[in-house]
């Protein structure tokens, strides 16, 4: 059995937990700071350090495994600044970055957003290409972002980078990224009907007729 | 060596059959063929968990014991205390109301909003908490130029034993090119080649590769566009607020929901001429005691809600289990391996390192193949815990398409992994299936409607469009497909329809119906809403704190 400590309180767990699963282990009911369980939704990141050591550590909680004397809490919200803007009325630029988010400027280079990062993203770095305008390149470094809220809780300027960065990654798909020709043409042959003769005929066919129609299917591979 | 060192034996020979393995293709099962191993081996056909309900729309049909209990389950309200409020003041009144905050609710939510009606989006935990989030492999759309959507209707007929409704799969296959336009127009980056072109994957049981990727972070990237396009539209929505019971009018139509708030428990009373039930899965009921993939609000809600206003339920018999989840280590026990991994080329190995069959069976078939390679034939290797699992090698991928294949398409997956050191570029995965998937659901149209007038439904909580077997990709296009379609068609049945009184009498039919069947007293209380992982082993409360707590709390057998 480990010591942990929950807000400072001292309770026994077995060791190969998850700090979630070690909440839920010493009778913890959680509601907040709990979504995917998997590393995806970003719910639950949070902060901890150890009993004689009280540098701060980062970490998702259904993805940390307990050790002996640490010290843990939840950080289930933290309040962050969300503008309402139209995409459809943007461009992809860096001044319009600057127009939706001016306290982007005041980003002084801490690099506090980059160490508390549970994806180990370089957020700093990416706050910087969203200074000079470089929206391929926050998009491309921003990419795996789970939007946990952490760089935000510790950045001292109130900053939010995560939501910054999703502003250049979606103007960036909107805008930057070429289209898929194949694609457009596609969904104007689906709009002119043109598949709706071979899809009604299967639907008309025998069950048998169709499993046969299926196993006979040429597979492609690339 | 992040593996047990017992393990490594193992290990080897999957290293020394590699090259070997390079060129071998084991053949696929026919359709026609599938059968003798499903029922023998998939959890589906084990008869003893499952059961017939006795009462509700499906009366007679069977269904997992754990979803049974739900479905028959007790109110958690008391109408005679709620009456009275219903038509005088409501805490919200709106067109469209949708339920539910994953793919489908927040695609619901905007195309309702562009078609005209005043939304309210609710979700039991934050906007986005939805297994939508998690998906990884991608979502199929039948848009390359040797493709067409008539190849991808039959693929999903096929994957499903040819079980699915076809008008639902129409809908489908015709929409996917649609849908990844219109996620792109929001602003979602999805995988291309330098000329632009889409980059699609092959899953499993298609027969072009039609799967769409943003690397293996699909669902998030799409969530957090969806997401962002709420909030910036200023839709109203409200979190941590499930619904617990519909509200239905003296017509007999769907008119709005009771609410509550989950950390405060005040109700909360939405009229709404349309609701959209958008909730989402199962997995969190641990159907036979299966780890899962799902999001930790994954409770049947939907269903539930649904099943007590009369709407009935389609193959209710059969959940889909993911066949390649990991199975060690134990902190990450039931994590979902995407099916894009094998679509790379990782083949599914036994403790020898020998291939059993092919990796890009339906996900039902491989699923059964897995479990009997570990169960029948005793060719799993067993972690310390005694989980059993078969290997997933993933070092394969950059040996075909070249080093660095691995770390660039699937990153959650190396990270994920890394985070226990276990280097999964160089190392194979240990894998067993886990509950991933309700393959059925609300029965339901190509335009979102239920049989219950006022009652649409889109995402996994309905049923039909799988059959008996989803294929992969499939149901996140689903989401999108059908959220819009019953986003559209609820807020034009907004336009039209005259509301009437507001009642909870279907709830009092309910309880009485339970009781005639004997139900009421050994039913639990649903919907869920949480699952009970909260240890609490303590047994000193007096009876009558009990009672005096929860007044009306019904004895659970």
């Amino acid at each position: 059995m480990l010591d942990i400590y929950i807000m400072g309180k001292r309770y026994q767990v077995p060791e190969g937990l998850t700090i979630q699963a070690a909440m839920e282990y010493c009778g913890y009911r959680l509601i907040r700071g709990c979504g995917c369980r998997a590393a995806f939704c970003g719910a639950c990141g949070t902060v901890y350090n150890f009993k004689n050591d009280p540098t701060l550590r980062y970490a998702l909680a259904c993805q940390k495994l307990v050790e002996q004397d640490m010290y843990l809490t939840q950080i289930p919200f933290f309040p962050a600044a969300k503008p309402s803007y139209d995409l459809e009325k943007m461009e992809p630029t860096g001044e319009q970055i600057l127009k939706i988010y001016p306290e982007l400027l005041t980003c002084f280079g801490c690099n506090n957003c980059t160490k508390s990062c549970p994806q180990d993203l370089e957020v700093m770095w990416y706050m910087s290409d969203a200074l000079r305008g470089d929206i391929k390149e926050v998009a491309i470094k921003s990419f795996d972002c789970i939007m946990c809220g952490l760089c935000a809780a510790r950045c001292p300027q109130g900053l939010v980078p995560y939501n910054i960065a999703l502003l250049c990654r979606r103007l960036y798909g909107r805008y930057v990224t070429p289209r898929s020709k194949h694609l457009d043409d596609r969904i104007a042959e689906i709009e002119e009907g043109k598949f709706d003769a071979e899809i009604k005929e299967l639907q008309n066919m025998s069950l048998e007729e169709l499993r046969q129609r299926f196993d006979k299917r040429k597979i492609l591979k690339e | 060596m992040p593996y047990p060192s017992y393990m490594e034996e193992s290990i080897r020979k999957v290293e020394a059959t590699r090259e070997r393995r390079l060129k071998e293709e084991l053949p696929r099962i026919p359709v026609g063929e599938r059968m003798p191993v499903l029922k023998a081996f998939h959890p589906d056909f084990i008869k003893a968990c499952m059961r017939e309900l006795l009462v509700g729309p499906n009366k007679g049909e069977r269904t997992p014991n754990e979803l049974a209990d739900l479905l028959e389950g007790n109110s958690r309200i008391d109408p005679d205390k709620i009456d009275p409020e219903l038509n005088s003041g409501v805490d919200y009144d709106v067109d469209v109301l949708v339920i539910g905050a994953g793919g489908a609710g927040a695609s619901a939510a905007l195309i309702a909003q562009e078609t005209g009606a005043d939304v309210l989006l609710v979700t039991k935990l934050r906007l986005g908490d939805a297994n939508t989030v998690g998906f990884q492999g991608g979502t199929q759309a039948a848009d390359r130029p040797d493709d067409s959507p008539a190849l991808h209707y039959l693929d999903t007929m096929g994957g499903a034993r040819f079980t699915n409704d076809p008008k639902l799969v129409e809908a489908l296959v015709k929409d996917a090119p649609s849908v990844i336009k219109w996620l792109e127009s929001l602003g979602v980056i999805w995988d291309k080649k330098p000329d632009g072109s889409m980059a699609e994957v092959a899953l499993a049981g298609e027969c072009v590769p039609r799967c769409h990727c943003c690397r293996d972070y699909t669902g998030l990237e799409v969530m957090r566009v969806l997401r962002d396009e709420v909030k910036s539209r200023d839709i109203n929505y409200v979190e941590f607020a499930p619904a617990i019971e519909l509200i239905m009018d003296e017509k007999g139509q769907v008119a709005g929901a009771v609410l509550v708030n989950l950390e405060t428990n005040e109700p909360l009373l939405v009229r709404a001429k349309a609701v959209v039930t958008a909730t989402g899965g199962i997995g969190r009921l641990h159907i036979q005691g299966f780890p899962t993939t799902n999001h930790y609000g994954a409770t049947a809600d939907g269903l539930v809600l649904a099943y007590r206003v009369g709407c009935p339920i389609v193959d209710l018999d059969t959940m889909q289990y993911h066949p390649t989840c990991a199975a060690y280590p134990l902190a990450i026990l039931g994590l979902l391996v995407t099916e894009k991994t094998r679509g790379l080329g990782a083949q599914v190995l036994n403790i020898d390192g020998e291939q059993f069959a092919h990796p890009l069976e339906p996900r039902d078939v491989l699923a059964a193949c897995i479990i009997r390679e570990c169960k029948e034939r005793g060719k799993g290797i067993a972690t310390p815990t005694g989980q059993v699992g078969v290997w997933l090698d993933s070092p394969r991928i950059d040996m075909i398409h070249g080093e660095g294949t691995v770390a660039q398409n699937l990153p959650a997956m190396v990270r994920q992994f890394g985070r226990f050191n276990i280097d999964i570029t160089k190392e194979p995965m240990l894998i067993y299936p886990a509950l991933h998937y309700q393959n059925g659901g609300i029965k339901f149209s190509p335009d979102g409607s239920t049989p219950i007038p006022g009652l649409f439904a889109c995402g996994e909580v309905e049923g039909g469009v799988h059959g008996k077997n989803r294929l992969g990709g499939n149901s996140t296009l689903d989401l999108f497909v059908f959220g819009r379609r019953a986003g559209r068609t609820a807020a034009k049945y907004a336009k039209g329809v005259k509301p009437g009184k507001l009642t909870l009498d279907h709830v009092r039919q309910w309880q009485r119906e339970l009781k005639e069947a004997g139900l009421a007293e050994v039913r639990p209380i649903s919907p869920k809403l949480l699952p009970d992982y909260a240890r609490q082993p303590y047994d000193y409360l007096a009876d009558y704190v009990t009672e005096r707590l929860q007044p009306g709390q019904i004895k659970v057998a």
